[in-house]
């Protein structure tokens, strides 16, 4: 009876409450860790010494970054567990997913365009980290382009699950194709986006973020989920019983 | 072989002794699979020859798509032989694409992959043999053409066997990958921007090291490094895509 | 060899909000034929399509001798051949062509069982035709000789008899009788009834 919890998850009324119940326990440390961090960073941090205050960004640049990635991997995953077993409650999950993977890479984007302008005079470069990252927001625009073409939720789900986890297998291959394709045009004097250190006072505050966005996206998603379960089962009895209620 | 008209009840007294013969369903004996395959490709070649003005029209937009840099930059070849890899590979891109609408459209609406989904036969292999005539009939024809348009760009013809290599190579990734793109976008009305939206961010590596190879082969270089990647993204599109592609038609069939 | 029986065991599918099938449930055993009937939109193409494996079930099993079609599809599909609303013909090739490639993918067939097949269901004379040429009827008999040369033990039919006219309605008979004396099944879906020389008729009907 191990399954038991794999298969309340597969319950919408059940994923539905839980959502509820798990919201504020990822909310409140979201908060404070994002509260923490950009105090720790925009305020108890020293200035670069080459950048000054500009590369306080890396604050909200980094952890945005880091979550456009590993939101398409949670939705990848989510996408092949409904695509597998064919969980209703799963496919949700990854309905929810990707319009919040795609903020967090909308603002890595700006963000990373925002802190080219002090570090390389210019709005725009073609970084192979943006350029990934503007790839990644296509992947992102695709699935959910193809979720709104599909007018049949079921095929939308399975649909949009199949290039997902396409989309899973190629992000590295993009990235890495990216990568070869700017180390053989790049001139050697710009400057690389990641130091190899970084002083404890600046990089403490930058782990607080990295953990509050994570956990930020933990709250969004259930709150999303919330929605996309109610959407989904409209007609079903257990929602008429909590309306009434 | 009777009269239509005449009542089954005679045929049921003749034939009831065989029902439980093994060998009643003799005549189902199925079809070997790269039979199978062969007839579904040569079946889409046939259809494709029926209306050859379809099959030029991505090699006309590709040759239009040329004939706009010099038009819209300048005329000078040296400076079109700079640019002359990125045309060439943006144009066999869009090229490609432009035919990709058509692989699956025609045979969802009238019910073949339907019969291809039931036939017992693999559809993964079927949907491959299908994306197979898809780069017979439009990827080859297209790396056949590129030299043509590489001259067009002032680029010498030493460059022209590493060209057909890398656009042939090139082209069989971008059949595959879009296979993927074209099955997901079944059902879909005027489903031409979302095709794109879908195919070109996943075709990025391929044009990446496409360009490369053609660079390379345009400046004299060593080119078998980008084209060795080129051809591991063709293996790896020809064993993952058609799989991704069968499970598309499958559930554009739910 | 075991006797080839279809067993369809409370079925419930959803479409978005519909429930189109709520239960249903019949067994196919050798020699009968099982006519479905029932309004439009009652389910009758989902039933089928369900049957043969194409939309998946929210409840229930199909099981063909004793096993879960899901377990081995392909088997399944092995011995099925499915007859849709529209016959699944190209335009652009002959009466003859599409029926050696619609069916050559699934088994080998000799040209002479090609040409008995189209002489069976009157298409000789105009079997070198491009199928955009033909009419409806002529398609729907082009169909039937694909059927002809289906020698699997399930048949599924989705309205076999549309757009044909009186001898070819018989033919659709005749054809049904042949399959279930070898002891083939058939499950078809109707508007209208199958023609009275199909014997061994049951019936099922579906509720709006």
């Amino acid at each position: 009876m191990t399954w038991t919890w794999f298969h309340r998850l597969g319950s919408p009324p059940y994923v539905y409450a839980l959502a509820a119940r798990l919201t504020p326990w990822f909310a409140w440390p979201a908060a404070l860790l994002i509260i923490g961090g950009l105090w720790g960073g925009l305020v108890l941090a020293p200035p670069d010494y080459q950048q000054g205050d500009g590369f306080r960004i890396i604050y909200v640049h980094a952890p945005s970054a880091w979550m456009s990635l590993m939101v398409y991997t949670t939705m990848a995953v989510a996408a092949a567990v409904g695509l597998i077993w064919r969980i209703k409650v799963a496919h949700a999950v990854a309905a929810s997913c990707a319009p919040i993977g795609a903020s967090f890479t909308f603002a890595a984007l700006v963000t990373g365009a925002l802190w080219g302008e002090p570090m390389w005079g210019t709005y725009w470069e073609w970084d192979p980290r943006l350029t990934s990252e503007l790839i990644l927001l296509f992947l992102y625009l695709g699935y959910m382009g193809l979720r709104a073409g599909l007018e049949d939720t079921q095929r939308a789900d399975r649909a949009s699950a199949v290039l997902a986890v396409v989309g899973v297998v190629n992000v590295p291959i993009i990235h890495y194709s990216v990568t070869w394709w700017n180390s053989l045009h790049q001139a050697p004097s710009v400057m690389r986006l990641a130091k190899p250190t970084m002083a404890a006072s600046m990089l403490v505050p930058l782990l607080l973020m990295l953990l509050g966005f994570t956990l930020f996206f933990g709250a969004v998603l259930l709150v999303r989920l919330r929605g996309e379960v109610l959407n989904r089962e409209r007609s079903a009895s257990w929602i008429r019983e909590i309306v009434n209620a | 072989m009777s009269g239509y008209g005449s009542p089954a009840a005679g045929v049921v007294a003749q034939a009831a002794p065989l029902a439980r013969q093994a060998t009643v369903w003799a005549g189902s004996h199925q079809a070997p699979l790269l039979d199978a395959a062969r007839l579904a490709l040569a079946r889409d070649l046939q259809l494709a020859f029926r209306k050859r003005g379809q099959l030029v029209q991505p090699l006309a937009f590709f040759a239009m798509v040329t004939m706009l840099f010099p038009l819209a930059i300048s005329p000078e070849l040296a400076r079109l032989r700079e640019i002359a890899p990125g045309v060439l590979w943006a144009g066999a891109l869009l090229a490609s694409l432009l035919a990709l609408e058509f692989l699956f459209r025609d045979d969802a609406y009238d019910g073949t992959l339907e019969q291809y989904a039931l036939s017992g036969q693999s559809l993964t292999w079927l949907i491959f043999a299908k994306t197979a005539a898809h780069w017979l009939l439009t990827g080859l024809p297209l790396a056949l053409m590129a030299p043509l348009a590489a001259l067009s760009l002032g680029v010498s013809d030493a460059a022209v066997p590493g060209i057909v290599a890398s656009v042939a190579v090139g082209s069989v990734a971008l059949s595959l990958i879009g296979s993927i793109g074209a099955a997901l976008t079944l059902g879909i009305k005027r489903s031409g921007a979302l095709l794109s939206l879908l195919t070109l961010p996943l075709s990025l590596p391929v044009l990446i090291f496409g360009a490369r190879a053609t660079q390379l082969a345009i400046s004299g270089g060593p080119l078998l490094a980008p084209l060795e990647l080129l051809a591991a993204l063709a293996v790896l599109g020809v064993t993952l895509a058609p799989l991704a592609a069968a499970a598309a038609v499958r559930i554009s069939l739910e | 060899m075991p006797d080839e029986r279809l067993d369809v065991e409370s079925l419930h599918l959803w479409r978005g909000d519909r429930h189109v099938l709520r239960g249903v449930c019949f067994s196919l055993a050798s020699g009968e034929c099982l006519q479905v009937t029932g309004p439009n939109g009652s389910g009758k193409t989902s039933l089928l399509r369900t049957v043969c494996g194409l939309m998946y079930p929210e409840a229930g099993r199909v099981l063909w001798e004793g096993r879960d079609v899901r377990s081995d599809l392909r088997t399944f599909h092995c011995a099925l051949v499915y007859l849709g609303h529209e016959p699944p013909l190209k335009a652009d090739l002959s009466a003859r062509e599409n029926l050696r490639y619609w069916i050559g993918v699934r088994h080998r067939v000799g040209a002479a069982a090609l040409e008995d097949a189209l002489e069976r269901v009157g298409a000789s004379p105009w079997c070198e035709r491009l199928v955009r040429t033909l009419s409806a009827g002529q398609r729907r008999r082009v169909a039937l000789a694909g059927l002809a040369l289906s020698m699997v033990p399930l048949w599924l039919l989705d309205e076999p008899t549309t757009n044909l006219d009186t001898e070819g309605q018989q033919l659709v008979g005749s054809l049904i009788g042949e399959q279930l004396a070898r002891g083939g099944m058939v499950l078809a879906a109707v508007h209208h009834e199958l023609p009275a020389t199909v014997r061994d008729l049951r019936r099922l009907e579906l509720a709006a």
